[in-house]
């Protein structure tokens, strides 16, 4: 055997691998949510599942490039996952880890993974419903349930949940392993309730998709970690399994929008109606107006279809070139009175500065109690500054720098600052 | 599985609940056991008397000791207890949300781990 024949072994077997690797990653990426929600949906256990499906991964890894990728990889890759699931729940180890289950309890774990139709993901349906309603049951701590849903249901791994929700990497995993911990032990079931409890429960679910558009700056300024590109997947794939949910088609037209502006959003900051709306994705923004188009059938526009709305008059200024205030204004009219958040109030107020004139909006602004809320600091230093009363909006924007999380919009602000003055 | 429904509320002073406002609670827990009764979940119910008329022991440094009212002296106390066995906390939470006491207290859905039957010990699955 010549050097030649080795290296052309070396080429073959390089291949076979990066194919594996590729076919292993593409299962991980498009079918993690779906096998996790299968695989827990059997015990309750979350960890378990995760576990397993990661072993699973592993094990497709090592075996694909020797043994070639099978016809059905995510059908492989259950089939290994359900086997090291009830591996655990056999093995002694996992009994002792509980010892108040003496009987050899193995909950309905599916073991007959045998009938190839049981191992199409499709015809069992889609099961990643219960998993998100699971991850936002009444029952699980509200801070948690969004880095939960990342985690479980598209497989974002621990530290980058940590660093973009801004909490140490030690302590979101340890309430993540809590919350995984307390759905098994109380048995949160998997399962889509009643339609009136759906219904009750169907606000918390789009609130932790809403919270996983949350983007935090790493310590490291040059290096931006952002989930609005998760947050859009996970809201899409959400309002399809609910087909007709027109507050679900909000949220997705929602965090649609705000991906179609993340490049615009990269360092240095800049305001949203000061955006080159060149640098906006201009198919996200066709996506998102597709699919704010599917909340007509609602009966009145919920709060989420209000802000994908607010998003589309801002998108259309790639069209316009002019920003339709009037529009911005009924918008904002209309979501202070289905939510009237601090934050919606302050937008408010800011929308009738330019539509009534600065003094209209410091008075709205007067009237809420925003003395520690970056927006309204900022919002009012807007105002201020329009007004001509320079000296109020310098100290105004040198607070609102103050309160700001983000070094970038800070600087931005005082940057306003000095300049007015 | 076996959850216990908690029943905690601020106790009424002795004498300032009036007879009507009593029959009127007594009716409607008879009333929620009935249902939970017809509906094949319950396994247990308890109403109890006032922490008043509590004794509580504890061992302070290895010595017995005896001592009239509550362990824990809080406003709210224990006031009773039912015991379902349903699937899942779905269930346990749908009944739960039943409970008259809800009116005037918090209702805590806790998950059993083993509990004896026959003498024996079982899980709670």
């Amino acid at each position: 055997m010549g050097p030649e024949h080795l290296s052309a072994r070396d080429a073959v077997q390089q291949a076979a691998e990066q194919a594996a690797e590729q076919a292993a990653e593409y299962v991980a990426r498009t079918s993690y949510g779906r096998l996790v929600a299968r695989l827990a949906a059997s015990t309750g256990d979350l960890a378990l599942a995760e576990d397993a499906l990661s072993g699973a991964l592993e094990e497709a890894l090592r075996r694909w490039p020797g043994d070639g990728v099978p016809d059905n990889p995510e059908g492989w890759i259950l089939t290994v996952a359900r086997n090291r699931q009830r591996d655990v729940w056999k093995s002694s180890a996992h009994r002792t880890g509980r010892p108040l289950e003496q009987a050899e309890h193995v909950p309905t774990v599916e073991t007959g993974a045998t009938d190839p139709g049981d191992l199409d993901l499709d015809a069992v349906g889609d099961r990643r419903l219960e998993l998100m309603l699971v991850c936002a049951h009444p029952a699980i701590d509200p801070a948690v349930r969004a880095p939960l849903m990342l985690q479980s249901v598209l497989g974002i791994d621990a530290a980058r949940i940590a660093r973009v929700f801004a909490v140490a990497p030690s302590a979101m995993a340890q309430r993540l392993v809590r919350a995984k911990k307390r759905i098994r032990a109380a048995r949160v079931p998997f399962a889509i309730p009643d339609r009136s409890v759906l219904a009750e429960r169907l606000p918390a679910v789009f609130e932790a998709v809403y919270g996983c558009l949350a983007a935090q700056w790493d310590d490291d300024a040059a290096a931006v970690d952002s989930l609005a590109g998760e947050a859009q997947y996970l809201a899409v794939t959400l309002a399809a399994l609910l087909h007709d949910e027109p507050e679900a088609w909000g949220l997705a037209a929602l965090t649609t929008f705000t991906l179609s502006r993340a490049r615009a959003a990269e360092a240095p900051y800049i305001p949203l109606d000061e955006q080159d709306p060149a640098d906006w994705d201009g198919d996200l923004i066709a996506e998102a107006e597709t699919y704010l188009r599917r909340t007509a059938s609602a009966r009145a526009p919920g709060r989420f279809a209000l802000e994908a709305a607010i998003g589309a008059v801002h998108a259309a200024r790639r069209r316009t070139g002019v920003l339709d205030l009037a529009a911005l204004r009924t918008l904002y009219d209309a979501l202070v009175i289905v939510a009237p958040t601090l934050g919606a109030q302050v937008a408010r107020a800011s929308v009738v500065g330019r539509t009534d004139g600065p003094e209209a909006g410091l008075a709205l602004l007067a009237d809420l109690d925003g003395a520690t809320f970056q927006p309204w600091h900022a919002a009012r230093a807007d105002l201020l500054a329009r007004a001509g009363r320079t000296d109020e909006a310098a100290a105004a924007y040198r607070r609102a720098a103050e309160l700001s999380d983000d070094p970038r919009v800070a600087e931005f602000l005082l940057r306003r600052g000095r300049e007015g003055s | 599985m076996h959850y216990m429904l908690l029943l905690h509320y601020a106790e009424p002073e002795g004498g300032t609940l009036d007879q009507e406002a009593i029959d009127q609670a007594q009716q409607e827990f008879s009333a929620y056991a009935d249902v939970l009764h017809r509906a094949g979940v319950l396994v247990a119910g308890e109403v109890l008397q006032p922490s008043a008329i509590t004794t509580t022991l504890t061992t302070v440094d290895g010595t017995l000791t005896v001592q009239d009212g509550p362990f824990a002296d809080t406003k709210e106390q224990l006031g009773g207890i039912f015991v379902l066995d349903v699937p899942d906390l779905d269930a346990a939470l749908h009944w739960a949300e039943q409970v008259p006491a809800l009116r005037w207290g918090a209702v805590e859905i806790r998950p059993g781990a083993t509990f004896i039957t026959d003498g024996a010990w079982v899980p709670n699955t």
